[in-house]
């Protein structure tokens, strides 16, 4: 496979930016689909087939990676040589940590008191704080260029990310 | 019958010729069989006009393997041979039946490993799994649908429950392969029915397919835009059907007849079965009426004689209604969708046919069901469109499926806490690698566990294979770096494959948990039942090798005339000294030598493959370019 096509942006024709056109992504991922997926090739020889796995598969996982934000977020800086994650990429400020642990406090709260409604408000809450962090990406990556910055804001959308995979794992256990 | 086609020696059928291909609906209750002809979906009939081949099979005295109505005729005089619902023991294993006593088969445990513990049910016949039961109700689909059409098949769309597990899917391919099918794809029944019904009504937007069958609840939520079908969300319950609510109708019955008879003995396996029997048609009588008659006498003389109003029924199954929302508010939230995002709801499966889960069903969603397709049908409908697009018969490409793995798949890592590796509700085909590492100074063996399920713990969790890689080289505790790479394919099947990394030495093994019976298995029994001289056999795999051999020489070659300048002279020339090897040995009649210069062949083509992959994909997108600047 050429390395064009390993590259998330390049392989759906898309700027590599953080604001995408999502219409486009969604269309050229279809189009992408529609002409590799193993569907195409359930009669076709050995080595097409395995053709067809291997670009449906990495579509599949660049559609994932690109649709969501956070994810986003983190491959762009992984294109720029810096791992998000990593066991040294600790620092995020003091407000934004007791901020976190208020809501972790809250979740554990609903859970305890089985408050579906509860958990709903603290997911839409979260939501709305993640939208925040989304323009300010998008100024940081496709304006500043600061992607220092970028990655602390990065950070705090992936923790984000991970309290409301928590909230939605936790109705799902209550409901 | 129509005459058969046969073309004339060497050369290919002509590219037009319409390939046979059906869709088979393996239900729990009742299964189908259907085609596309003359550009529409229809279910095959049997020679009395039935579309519908209930799911019984009965292992008759006289060594006869009987299916359908006149297996389940017999139903109650031989309940211990006539094996009903049988998808509801596919690929479980004895712990998992949690209703054995009111189940009048025998199970034994065919193995005893703890870990694999495939049941199967003693006939007079002899033990049977599952699997080779499931396989007789194909053979009887694959022999109407051969009789109807003229000809032999090409191959099969198998339909199982959307929210079936990796062992449930790997022992429904089990049973189609040994039934003769050569499976096409494995499609989920809520998919299938999507098709069916959105290209009826080509429909856009967001969609639920509810699916109520005779042992499996199923809810997807599909995103229906320009032929394209994308599964958003998938849940559901594989233990759940319309049998629970005759279930609960024979418990009433049995209680009511309790309270008025001294001394009650416990019923025979024909009783249950006789009484099961009486309280599905009572159900499917109170459908369209406000009360039903159980009547019948049991074996001991005792005589039955209770109604049922429709009130009551709703009160006593009303639990097993609440229990399919909350699958279909899971899927809603997995799909990050709102009730008013909806276009339709679908109605799947007979049992949707009572009006309190319509009713419920309307309620949750605030609009009514769409009805329009026969539930009954239009899982099969489904499939059979699904059968003739990858059986290429339709080269408009204009019908797409993108299905997701139903429930998410991890490993086991320390104190039975489960890590996943591929989450729920991803769009297939899939693979996906996760790194861990070792525990103890110096281990040089990782046992590997591969589990499927939601929850947290191991033992919540289906356990689907294990094995150990070893070779690690001795690091200290943390060092090693195990590379495990998860992959499903579009059949929604698991394969799992393991490496260490950080040293550079490599140990690799290759996982395919494989339920039910073991590859060697399906081999032998298929060749038992070609009943042909070895003679025959040889000739038949000559004559199959040679078929492949020409397939691929000439869509090589046609490849290779289209698209050569993608890859270089050099390149062109190597496989073109592979064609010409192929064309020599095929000469020949060594079957083995043919195949494997077929591998050869396939092998070498494996980068112009990739090369004409991505420019057919770069051509679909610059097409798209195009387009919108003309707009």
């Amino acid at each position: 496979m050429s390395s064009a096509q390993n590259d998330y942006f390049q392989l759906f024709a898309l700027s590599e930016q953080f604001k995408i056109d999502t219409k486009l992504l969604d269309a050229n991922f279809r189009k992408i689909q529609s002409t590799s997926h193993p569907d195409r090739f359930v009669t076709a020889s050995a080595a097409e087939k395995l053709a067809s796995m291997q670009l449906a598969t990495l579509s599949n996982e660049a559609y994932d990676t690109l649709k969501n934000t956070a994810r986003r977020a983190k491959y762009l800086l992984e294109k720029h040589g810096i791992n998000a994650v990593a066991d040294t990429n600790t620092a995020l400020p003091m407000d934004f940590l007791m901020q976190q642990m208020e809501w972790r406090e809250q979740l554990e709260e609903a859970k305890t008191g089985k408050d579906i409604s509860a958990l709903d408000k603290l997911h839409n809450a979260l939501r709305t704080e993640a939208s925040a962090l989304e323009s300010e990406l998008a100024d940081l990556f496709d304006h500043q260029k600061d992607y220092a910055a970028a990655t602390e804001v990065t950070r705090k959308l992936i923790f984000i990310d991970k309290v409301c995979s928590d909230i939605q794992q936790a109705i799902e256990y209550l409901d | 019958m129509a005459l058969l086609q046969i073309s004339e020696p060497g050369m290919s059928a002509a590219p037009h010729q319409h390939k046979l291909a059906v869709g088979i609906d393996l239900g729990t209750t009742n299964s189908l069989v259907a085609t596309v002809r003359s550009a529409m979906s229809t279910v095959l009939q049997d020679d009395h006009g039935h579309a519908l081949l209930p799911s019984v099979v009965r292992y008759a005295p006289d060594g006869a393997v009987i299916v359908g109505h006149e297996a389940q005729a017999q139903q109650s005089a031989d309940p211990t041979n006539t094996i009903v619902s049988v998808k509801r023991f596919m690929g479980r294993n004895i712990n998992d039946i949690t209703d054995r006593a009111h189940i009048p088969y025998k199970f034994v445990s065919a193995s005893e490993d703890q870990a694999a513990k495939i049941l199967q049910i003693e006939t007079r016949s002899g033990l049977k799994s599952p699997v080779e039961i499931s396989a007789e109700i194909l053979k009887s689909l694959k022999s109407r649908a051969e009789k109807s059409l003229g000809g032999e098949l090409v191959g099969a769309v198998i339909t199982v429950p959307a929210y079936f597990d990796d062992a449930q899917r790997q022992a429904t391919k089990d049973a189609a392969r040994l039934a003769g099918l050569n499976v096409l794809r494995l499609l989920n029944e809520p998919t299938a029915a999507a098709v069916a019904y959105g290209l009826d009504n080509a429909s856009e937007g967001n969609f639920v397919i509810y699916d109520l069958g005779g042992g499996t609840f199923d809810v997807s939520i599909l995103h229906l835009s320009k032929g394209v079908f994308e599964v958003l969300a998938t849940n559901g319950d594989s233990a759940l059907g319309g049998d629970d609510f005759d279930h609960r109708i024979y418990c009433w019955v049995l209680d009511k007849v309790r309270e008025v008879t001294a001394n009650f003995a416990p019923l025979t396996e024909g009783d249950t079965r006789l009484l099961l029997t009486k309280a599905r048609q009572a159900k499917e009588w109170l459908t369209d009426n406000f009360e039903a008659q159980v009547l019948c006498r049991l074996s001991n003389g005792i005589l039955v004689d209770v109604t049922l109003t429709a009130d009551q029924f709703v009160e006593i199954t009303q639990h097993l209604v609440i229990k399919t929302l909350s699958p279909t508010r899971k899927a809603m939230r997995d799909a990050e969708l709102s009730i008013s995002d909806i276009t339709g709801v679908v109605m799947v499966g007979g049992a949707t046919r009572m009006p309190h889960i319509r009713q419920a069903v309307e309620t949750y969603f605030q609009q009514e069901p769409l009805t329009n397709l026969d539930p009954d049908k239009v899982v099969a409908l489904g499939a059979a469109i699904q059968a003739n697009v990858l059986a290429g018969n339709k080269n408009d490409d204009d019908l797409l499926l993108l299905d997701v793995t139903p429930l998410s798949l991890g490993l086991e890592t320390m104190g039975g806490l489960v890590e996943k590796v591929i989450h729920r509700n991803s769009t297939l085909p899939i693979a996906r690698a996760q790194e861990f590492t070792t525990y103890k100074d110096g281990q040089t063996a990782m046992s590997i566990h591969v589990v499927q399920g939601e929850r947290e713990l191991v033992s919540d969790c289906r356990s689907l294979a294990r094995f150990v890689l070893r070779g690690i080289p001795p690091m200290a505790a943390g060092a090693a770096r195990i590379r495990v790479t998860f992959t499903v394919d579009a059949d929604g099947l698991l394969s799992v494959s393991a490496r260490e990394q950080s040293t550079g030495v490599e140990a690799h093994i290759e996982v395919k948990p494989s339920y039910g019976l073991t590859e060697d298995e399906i081999t032998s029994m298929l060749k038992a039942s070609f009943s042909s001289a070895e003679e025959d056999k040889k000739a038949r795999m000559l004559a199959e090798a040679r078929v492949s051999a020409g397939a691929i020489i000439s869509s090589v070659t046609a490849a290779l005339a289209a698209d050569g300048n993608l890859i270089s002279e050099t390149e062109q020339n190597a496989i073109k000294a592979k064609i010409d090897r192929l064309q020599t040995i095929a000469a020949a009649d060594d079957a083995t030598a043919i195949n494997q210069a077929v591998d050869a062949l396939n092998h070498a083509t494996e980068a112009f493959a990739a090369a004409r992959m991505n420019a057919s994909v770069s051509h679909a997108l610059s097409g798209k370019a195009i387009n919108s600047l003309e707009i």
